[in-house]
């Protein structure tokens, strides 16, 4: 690469590759402003008539405000949740010894090799049998733990110094006081990756709050759209204001949160 | 790997850092206090994960031996339903769609992937940002995903058949047509996976020495050379994580699918998860519906374990 001819080729096709990669996405802002895109059969990159009908449409036939409210709750909750556990079981595996602590590991190891599928009948049963069918904790309860957070933080923890804890074990500390004061503040990188991941997760999770989330008042934002291509197959307008709808927030916390999201796949591709 | 990096220690009075019988000379009191600290941090994951996790995978295991509709009760059957689903038609087809989709996906967003992070990986300006834009779909849900590309691979209106219209090329039914819905999916699914990819490639590759390229430089290998015989050897771990991270997705494959086609037309796209939702919601069939699960359970686990047991033949740990 050290020819000049050879970098300006370079240049140029990744750069055709990322127009090529963000068109979807600027086409599905464009056919979201243009009432009637799909009966016109040459499409136009400029719209001749661009409006905000389609999201007004939107919100007038979809509870769309309560839908996005239901993804809203759902991930924030989910996502809180994983945090405290995670964090919580992360130091006993990298602090506490107990007899068994290895094997309870694998334990948790060995859930995230459990694909989601098998669970579908067993645990629609059980949530119909507590009554929490098209309920929030419905859909959150089987996220709260997350095995894939347990495994980051220890990780995370496993780098915090080990003379921290003891200055602080001397000073008279506890395990929580150790836990709260010193190795919280410490893995704050950490955390932040996982936050982003389970939010992102939730977020966009589709098969469990499809069978979990029956009534239309109570689903979330791909559930929601989902069912509104099969409704209205054929107004792309339509459709695309509600996936430019689900993408914005994701976007949005992209953009503030692009390091960890990085950090976070680069690092389990390292593992 | 994972347990190695376990470090027994505790800071109790009495026992020594390293040693991993603390409880032992503690008197009963303290060790009580000790055990309801561990479970305290322990207990608020480990429920929810033998409730939502471990449990129902045992159910599954049962359940699928029975004939159940969801509602009445159960019927002992055995193992008819992993004998009749190993013979049935239908579901040799999905698992076949399902390959089909695999085997289609894999090379495209690894080749794909690699030229990106190759690319992204020399000093060019501004490749923070195009990094960026390259990542940008992994973040996007698959039903969005699904739908866009629904819309732009639409056979009359959509916009990658008025581009190919332009040129002169009479473009394809896409979704519409039994033989081009496999490829639309799997076309959707790479746009979606390469920048994640890109990503776990990019960092493999900065792992790299860089003393062994100017090695080979000085020993006159050129571009070609060095790729074959420095970057892909070298790179072998990250290439080997993300075939094993693909392979178990692809056999689960499910959102895209379901959005984009619904499994059809014709059933030409149906995948194995389609057809455990549609036995469970639609036919009522949950025995049969967990049998399946439990059987692409085996399927991924067996072919999982035969890449860790071939991974010593190419993956090239330094």
């Amino acid at each position: 690469m050290r020819k000049p001819a050879g970098k300006a080729v370079l240049y140029l096709a990744v750069i055709v590759g990322a127009l090529v990669m963000i068109f979807p996405f600027v086409w599905t802002v464009i056919t979201s402003i243009s009432p009637g895109a799909s009966l016109t059969t040459t499409p136009k990159l400029i719209p001749d008539n661009p409006s905000l009908a389609p999201y007004l449409q939107l919100f007038d036939r979809v509870p769309f405000a309560q839908v996005i409210v239901n993804s809203l709750i759902i991930a924030v909750v989910s996502t809180l949740f994983q945090l405290v556990t995670s964090a919580m079981a992360a130091y006993a595996f990298a602090r506490m010894p107990f007899r068994g602590r290895g094997a309870i590991f694998l334990l948790y190891l060995a859930t995230m090799m459990i694909p989601f599928q098998v669970l579908i009948v067993p645990l629609f049963v059980e949530m119909k049998s507590l009554g929490l069918i098209n309920t929030y904790l419905g859909a959150i309860l089987p996220t709260i733990a997350s095995a894939f957070g347990v495994f980051l933080l220890r990780q995370a923890i496993g780098t915090v110094p080990y003379e921290l804890d003891q200055a602080a074990t001397l000073d008279g500390a506890g395990h929580f006081r150790v836990f709260f004061q010193i190795v919280l503040p410490l893995v704050r990188p950490a955390l932040a990756t996982l936050a982003v991941f389970g939010f992102l997760n939730t977020w966009n999770s589709f098969l469990w709050p499809l069978i979990i989330l029956r009534d239309p008042l109570m689903q979330t934002l791909p559930v929601a759209l989902s069912s509104l291509q099969g409704q209205y197959s054929t107004q792309w307008d339509v459709l695309m204001a509600g996936s430019v709808v689900s993408i914005l927030p994701m976007f949005a916390l992209y953009v503030f949160a692009q390091k960890y999201i990085v950090q976070g796949v680069a690092g389990t591709g390292l593992k | 790997m994972a347990l190695s990096a376990i470090r027994p220690q505790t800071l109790e009075s009495g026992s020594r850092p390293g040693g991993s019988r603390p409880a032992r000379k503690r008197p009963a009191k303290r060790r009580l206090a000790y055990a309801a600290t561990v479970a305290v941090f322990l207990l608020p994951s480990l429920i929810p994960l033998l409730a939502f996790v471990i449990g129902p995978m045992i159910s599954a295991a049962w359940t699928s031996l029975h004939e159940w509709n969801l509602i009445g009760d159960m019927k002992w059957v055995g193992l008819d339903n992993y004998r009749f689903l190993v013979t049935d038609p239908a579901t040799q087809q999905a698992f076949l769609h399902t390959v089909y989709y695999i085997v289609g996906y894999l090379p495209l967003v690894y080749v794909g992937g690699l030229g990106l992070a190759l690319a992204l990986n020399s000093k060019l300006k501004g490749r923070a940002f195009l990094r960026g834009i390259y990542f940008l779909p992994v973040v996007t849900s698959w039903v969005v995903v699904a739908l866009v590309w629904r819309w732009l691979l639409n056979p009359s209106v959509g916009v990658v058949n008025y581009v190919l219209s332009v040129v002169g090329i009479h473009g394809p039914g896409w979704w519409s047509d039994p033989a081009w819905s496999m490829p639309s999916i799997i076309l959707a699914s790479a746009w979606k996976d390469l920048g994640f990819v890109m990503v776990i490639l990019l960092a493999g590759l900065q792992t790299i020495n860089q003393d062994l390229y100017e090695a080979a430089e000085i020993d006159g290998a050129g571009w070609w050379r060095r790729l074959v015989s420095i970057t892909l050897p070298m790179l072998s771990p990250s290439t080997f994580f993300v075939i094993v991270l693909s392979l178990i997705n692809g056999f689960q494959v499910f959102d895209q699918v379901y959005v984009m086609t619904g499994g059809g037309p014709n059933n030409s796209s149906r995948v194995v998860v389609q057809q455990v939702y549609d036995l469970t919601f639609r036919y009522g069939q949950a025995g049969m519906a967990s049998a399946l699960s439990w059987l692409l359970f085996l399927v991924i686990l067996v072919v999982t374990l035969v890449q860790f047991y071939g991974q010593k033949k190419w993956v090239n740990y330094a």
